[in-house]
């Protein structure tokens, strides 16, 4: 490697300072620094003067030019003879430079000029550009200096060739690494083979080139290395030996080479570039050789194949090529038509609708109604396009020719044809009823009389929202409770308050006994149930009553009870307060079972077993009926003739039988949140009330599922009654209005119950979003009495 | 529960249904191409009843196809013509790219082409399914006949969508088919009866296109290839119907008449003779040289009760339309030159008129303005200097009114200058509870053979104007309270402007029905309970039927509310109008 560099560098160095000296030839200089290796120099001369055959060698001289011009010769294929020639290249053109020095430009052509007359034309041609190259000084260093890098890089030695081209500014001149600058003939091998010999190979006179007496071992080296400023620049050459040290010049070189630059620091190599060839079209011939005699004579070949078309036309093989037939050919396509052919491809062909047929709005006169007015027509332009009922604004013309091309036409074209094919079709059942026939035929109601149809009594007293009403199994009485914290007495005929209790708390259900011998009422407020004596009525079964409670004796032995039971004294007995019943949390609803000795109190625990007691009044014990908590008791209910317990939770109703103590039913009702509930006397049927507006009328003789769901009401439910004797019930709803049902339950267990509602009652106003609180039918007649969030009850018959 | 388990979406209607990609892929063309082929095979997407169990479960909006469409595309010969087609395309491509000109024109004149004949035959297996199914095609290729001939599409589409047009109009005025007309904003609409089947076509204006940027003329080009096929081969077998010769010939004495005149103007023979067509003046010829056609008669069957009725019907029906058929015969109209004379003589050709227009307006007219027998000149300005007293100076609406009508309405209100009356559409027929206008009622009296009572009414009017405004009072008194100020207003000006006091009066109130005893009562109460029975009915319906109940009240309400706005907005209209007179009136004494 070292050694490659180093005949390159050296070989760099030599060429551009023959280069500069051919520059200062021009500019006529003195070439004192001409010779920069006085090494080369003095050997050049050597050789000089030992090959003074010039003209032996003037054919090998043409000879190699043309090689090198030519660039096709094979480096390895004839070393020696190679080397030989260069060699003699070096010399004589050598020794052209050394005629040549110091002599103006003007005459170096005759230096070439002489050797023309021995050689063939090309290489003329080759010499007068060669010429005309030195002449252009400016064009010249390019060529050079991309050969010289080529060289420099790729060969092992140049160093002499770069001295010719230098010398003649030619780049056909140069060649590959034979033409060397050797001392050491023995060629390109490894110098390790001299190892064990005193010499390293043999001079050009083929004697032994010994080798230094000692050799530098690691020591010289060092001292060298410490001594020696100059041993960086310095290098071996192992061919000689020997060591060298470089020039300023070369080492210049080797930074330059190894930024990646060119060697020749005044080449441009921005240069303007220059079309080798001309780009125009020259009017005269390279050539001038005669036209060949063929190019007179016709072709045979031709002639041939020309006899061949016209026979074959003759003949009427070729016709001339039909014009094409632009316009369609119409006939009667439907010639041969099959009148049983199906249509279309199959049965799901839908075919397209045709356009809507124009109306009268969109005349181009149309009478003044169509026209829109000027709201109108803010509300069109500013809707969307496809929201708006017309596609066009209705305008007016007075006469045709003021009618103006419409602006959409080709859209509206467009958006036929993008319908047609990409719109997707389905077919669609259009629905041709008469309305009246979807209408279903009730019974009127009039056949279905009695049922209450008017307002007849408001009964005014309470403050606040009256929660709950009941009326006393002989129809004279009604109590209420309110969120006034007041329990009421009425006279229903009348509507007179015939008591009025205060008690701790917002009341939020009363229920008075159903048992006609007993006289007694249970309100709950907080976690209190109160049984009552309003002391109303027929005397004997007041005083009966007292005596039924006051006749209790305590059993024998004291059960724990999850409620304390104490007997009113004192002015808390004379206002009619019997028994208080204290539970451990709010109780929400009472309710009486059918024969008054039972009762069943609600306290709505989403965690506990202990939702729903049952009281028995005449032993003063309660029960808890249920281990486990099946969910937020919302209502209970007990079975009017059957010891069967309803228990509605938020959205099922469970029927639970409390003799065997088991569940017996599931009603789903469908609905989101029961909010009440209401048994049929004949204990078969059952309507749950709910706050998503629903009513579920089940048979549970029939399924669990609700016989029929009714949305009569536009707001929540709160209320559901059944008339005891007659088919009717009610509901009232937070939309303030009672809907009177008439709902026939027949024995024969084939025919389902007929539902028909009847009346709409309206009165109550709604207070705070709430209307109807409660309904509860008259025992005896067909009246229904309802109370609501204004304070009022109302007694519609 | 033994057995594979069955895998979703492998049955039933997922299968019955293809993407438009899978589609695509399937056909193995690219977008456009499927899009072509659609189009001239007339495949549309379908819409799933379940939407979501096609799409596999999922709710991304997509288009689907039937599977049975596509694998019926499968086996179209045309496909491969696409193929070859795009082949054809890359070639010259190719040829171009290598500047290969002799390469491109070999490649230009074997450029690939089809033929839509079979796909026609095949989408209209009988030619009235074809009938049928030509409105679009009428109005696709009467839009494309009045496209310039640069630009959006080639010349000889436009030039063949003329040529077929003009062949129609030929055809129905020979026909004489049309029933009826309608000047729209959009263009004309004209409806004919061709073969028992009502063809609605539009046509626009003369006007020239203003081309939009937002349509795909690629698409509508693709139908015009495909609507002109069978357009072509519609008019064919119509003209082969009515014993005429295709492609239409005119008359010989005619065509010698027409070539005396306008021999000069054009230099190609062809190009003048589609114009003589055009003009439709002549009439054509006919294959077998017959007089004109007899009017071929019903037969009679005797027949019996309903089915006596219906022939009666049909019989009168039959003679109405002959009567309409001959609606101008015997007239001699003159076109001047500012009316859409293509369209107008088209109408008034069909109802058997003599039509002629100036020579420089176009070719074809048959004689000049100064013939003395011209009973009707069109004009459409608002004066003329030079009238005829023997003929009608008429504005072209009276003739698409009087088509419409079925009758030769009076001229008077279309004279020249006066104010036109709505111009009403045809198509519209009304239901009961549906708004009619004012004037289709006096139309309807009118053909009923009532004698119009309007118009003297109106001039009564203005006569005892005096009266008049007294009785509107009482009337307003009595309808609506809101104009009454306004009115007692402007009467008060009125009478000022007259100098005369004003009448005091007393009206005697009247008492409402229900007020005055029992009956009324008892008839109230009725009614309330009849609505109450009806208000709880509703209550008891089913969710499914109370929806589809409500829906369709709804429609109703909103009918009646239409209705309504509209009246109310003709009132408010004329009463502007009749309060404008008046002022107009006082302001003139």
């Amino acid at each position: 490697m070292r050694t490659v560099n180093l005949e390159s560098q050296k070989n760099g160095t030599m060429s551009k300072a023959k280069e500069k000296s051919a520059k200062k030839r021009v500019v006529e200089e003195d070439d004192d620094q001409l010779p920069i290796f006085d090494k080369d120099v003095t050997e050049k001369k050597a050789g000089e003067e030992d090959d003074a055959d010039l003209s032996d060698s003037e054919e090998s001289v043409f000879s190699g030019l043309e090689d090198s011009g030519s660039d096709s010769h094979d480096e390895e294929e004839d070393a020696e003879e190679g080397d030989d020639e260069d060699d003699d290249d070096a010399v004589i053109l050598d020794e052209i430079l050394t005629k040549s020095s110091g002599v103006e430009t003007a005459t170096e052509p005759p230096a070439t000029d002489k050797n023309t007359p021995t050689v063939n034309m090309g290489v003329l041609f080759l010499l007068q550009k060669q010429y005309s190259r030195v002449q252009n000084v400016k064009t010249a260093p390019k060529q050079k200096r991309k050969m010289k890098k080529g060289e420099g890089v790729a060969m092992d030695d140049g160093g002499e060739k770069g001295l010719i081209n230098t010398r003649h500014g030619d780049e056909y001149e140069h060649d590959t690494s034979d033409e060397e600058d050797i001392r050491n003939t023995v060629g390109n091998i490894p110098m390790e083979w001299y190892q064990d010999y005193p010499h390293i190979g043999y001079n050009l006179d083929g004697k032994k080139i010994f080798k230094p007496i000692r050799n530098k071992d690691e020591l010289d080296e060092f001292l060298d290395k410490m001594e020696n400023p100059d041993y960086w620049r310095t290098v071996h050459d192992k061919t000689t030996a020997s060591d060298i040290r470089l020039s300023d010049e070369q080492v210049d070189l080797v930074h330059r080479l190894q930024k990646g630059q060119f060697g020749d620091v005044n080449f441009n190599e921005y240069e303007p570039s220059v079309d080798f060839f001309t780009n125009e079209v020259m009017i005269h011939p390279v050539t001038n050789r005669p036209q060949d005699k063929r190019s007179f004579i016709p072709s045979l070949i031709e002639k041939e194949k020309v006899s061949k078309l016209v026979h074959a036309i003759k003949m009427g093989w070729i016709k001339p090529r039909k014009p094409k037939e632009t316009t369609p050919q119409y006939y009667d396509l439907w010639a041969k038509e099959d009148p049983n052919a199906i249509l279309g491809r199959h049965k799901m062909h839908v075919p397209a609708p045709k356009m809507r047929l124009p109306g009268h709005e969109e005349s181009y006169n149309p009478p003044p109604e169509y026209l829109l007015t000027e709201e109108e027509r803010m509300a069109w332009e500013q809707q969307d396009a496809e929201d708006r009922k017309l596609p066009f604004l209705p305008q007016k013309h007075s006469c045709l020719r003021a009618v103006p091309a419409f602006s959409r036409f080709i859209h509206e074209r467009f958006e036929r044809c993008l319908d047609l094919y990409l719109c997707p079709r389905q077919r669609k059942m259009r629905v041709n009823v008469n309305p009246e026939d979807l209408i279903p035929k009730l019974p009127k109601p009039k056949d279905l009389q009695p049922f209450p149809t008017t307002m007849s009594l408001v009964y005014i007293g309470h403050s606040s929202l009256v929660r709950s009403i009941s009326a006393s199994p002989t129809g004279q009485w009604l109590v209420s409770g309110s969120d006034d914290c007041t329990v009421r007495f009425w006279e229903v005929n009348t509507g007179r308050c015939m008591k009025t209790l205060e008690v701790g708390g917002a009341v939020k259900s009363v229920a008075w006994n159903p048992n006609p011998a007993v006289c007694l009422v249970a309100v709950c407020f907080e976690s209190t149930v109160l049984l009552l004596n309003p002391g109303l009525g027929d005397r004997l079964v007041v005083s009966s009553t007292d005596q039924l409670i006051t006749s209790y004796e305590p059993p024998e032995e004291d059960k724990e009870q999850a409620v304390t039971w104490a007997l009113s004294e004192g002015p808390e007995h004379d206002n009619g307060h019997r028994l208080t019943l204290t539970h451990p949390k709010a109780v929400k609803q009472v309710v009486w079972h059918g024969k008054g000795d039972y009762l069943a109190s609600v306290m709505p625990d989403n965690s506990s077993n202990l939702q729903v007691l049952i009281h028995q009044v005449s032993k003063r014990r309660t029960q808890n009926p249920f281990r486990k908590n099946k969910g937020l008791v919302q209502c209970v209910s007990f079975h009017p003739l059957r010891p069967y317990f309803f228990v509605a939770t938020q959205r099922y109703v469970r029927v639970y039988n409390l003799i065997k103590q088991e569940l017996t039913k599931k009603l789903m009702t469908n609905c989101k949140w029961i909010s009440s509930m209401a048994i049929h006397p004949g204990g078969d049927n059952l309507i749950c009330g709910s706050y998503d507006c629903r009513l579920a009328w089940f048979d549970l003789d029939l399924s669990t599922k609700p016989y029929k769901m009714l949305r009569h009401h536009k707001k929540a439910l709160r209320g559901v009654a059944y008339h005891k004797h007659y088919p009717l019930f009610a509901s009232g709803a937070d939309d303030g209005s009672v809907i009177i049902c008439h709902g026939m339950v027949y024995n024969d267990l084939l025919q389902n119950p007929l539902i028909v509602p009847v009346k709409v009652l309206k009165g109550h106003q709604i207070t705070h979003d709430l209307g109807v609180l409660d309904v509860t039918f008259h025992p005896t007649q067909p009246w229904v009495f309802s109370s609501g969030a204004d304070a009022t009850i109302r007694l519609f018959t | 529960m033994g057995g594979l388990q069955k895998k979703k979406y492998e049955r039933g209607s997922a299968t019955n249904y293809i993407t438009r990609n899978k589609a695509r892929k399937k056909l193995q063309l690219s977008l456009a191409d499927f899009r072509r082929l659609c189009i001239l095979k007339g495949i549309y997407p379908h819409e799933p009843k379940h939407k979501k169990k096609v799409n596999k479960g999922s709710t991304a909006p997509r288009t689907f196809y039937l599977f049975k469409d596509i694998r019926f595309l499968l086996h179209e010969p045309i496909v491969r013509k696409f193929r070859e087609y795009k082949v054809f395309v890359r070639k010259l491509r190719k040829a171009y790219g290598k500047a290969e000109w002799t390469g491109v024109e070999r490649l230009r004149d074997n450029k690939p082409g089809y033929k839509l004949d079979h796909i026609i035959k095949e989408r209209y297996p009988t030619f009235i399914d074809a009938l049928r199914d030509i409105d679009d095609a009428l109005s696709m290729c009467f839009l494309f006949s009045t496209f310039a001939r640069t630009g959006k599409c080639h010349v000889q589409t436009i030039t063949l969508c003329r040529r077929l047009t003009v062949e129609w109009m030929n055809y129905v005025v020979t026909s004489r088919s049309l029933r009826k007309v309608f000047l729209s904003i959009k263009g004309i609409y004209y409806q004919a009866e061709v073969l028992g089947q009502l063809i609605t076509w539009l046509v626009p204006y003369q006007f020239a296109h203003d081309h939009p940027t937002d349509v795909d003329y690629r698409v509508m080009a693709t139908f015009t290839e495909m609507y002109t096929t069978l357009f072509g081969f519609i008019n064919f077998r119509l003209y082969q119907t009515l014993n005429l010769v295709y492609p239409p010939k005119l008359d010989s004495k005619a065509e010698s008449e027409l070539k005396a005149e306008h021999e000069e103007d054009y230099a190609m023979d062809s190009e003048s003779y589609l114009e003589k067509l055009s003009a439709l003046s002549a009439s054509l010829a006919r294959v077998v040289a017959t007089a004109e056609e007899e009017e071929n008669q019903l037969d009679l069957f005797p027949t019996e009760g309903e089915d006596q009725e219906n022939m009666q019907a049909r019989e009168k029906e039959q003679k109405e339309q002959e009567a309409q058929k001959r609606l101008f015969e015997g007239l001699k109209f003159f076109l001047n030159r500012e009316v859409p004379r293509e369209s107008l003589a088209f109408i008034l050709r069909c109802f058997g008129a003599e039509v002629s227009w100036d020579k420089s307006l176009c070719i074809g007219g048959t004689y000049e303005v100064t013939d003395e027998t011209i009973t009707h000149q069109i004009v459409d300005r608002p004066d003329m200097d030079k009238q005829y007293i023997n003929r009608y100076y008429i504005q072209p609406q009276w003739v698409f009114d009087s088509v419409n009508a079925q009758m030769r309405l009076p001229v008077e209100d279309y004279f020249l200058g006066t104010t036109l009356p709505p111009h009403l559409s045809p198509f519209v027929e009304e239901k009961d509870g549906d708004y009619v206008p004012p004037e289709k009622l006096k139309l309807m009296a009118l053909q009923r053979g009532e004698k119009p009572v309007q118009e003297d009414d109106e001039e009564e009017e203005e006569e005892d104007d005096e009266e008049e405004e007294e009785e509107d009072e009482e009337e307003d008194d009595v309808d609506d309270e809101e104009l009454t100020e306004e009115k007692n207003l402007k009467k008060m000006e009125g009478t000022r402007a007259q100098g005369k006091t004003l009448a005091v009066k007393v009206t005697p109130g009247k008492v409402k029905p229900w007020e005055t005893g029992s009956v009324g009562n008892k008839v109230r109460l009725e009614q309330e309970e009849k609505a109450e029975e009806k208000r709880l009915a509703i209550m008891m319906m089913k969710k499914k039927e109370k929806y589809l109940y409500d829906k369709i009240m709804f429609g109703k309400k909103r009918t009646t509310r239409e209705v309504n706005k509209l009246t109310a907005k003709r009132k408010a209209h004329e009463d502007a109008s009749k309060a404008q007179k008046k002022q107009k009136k006082a302001k003139k004494q």
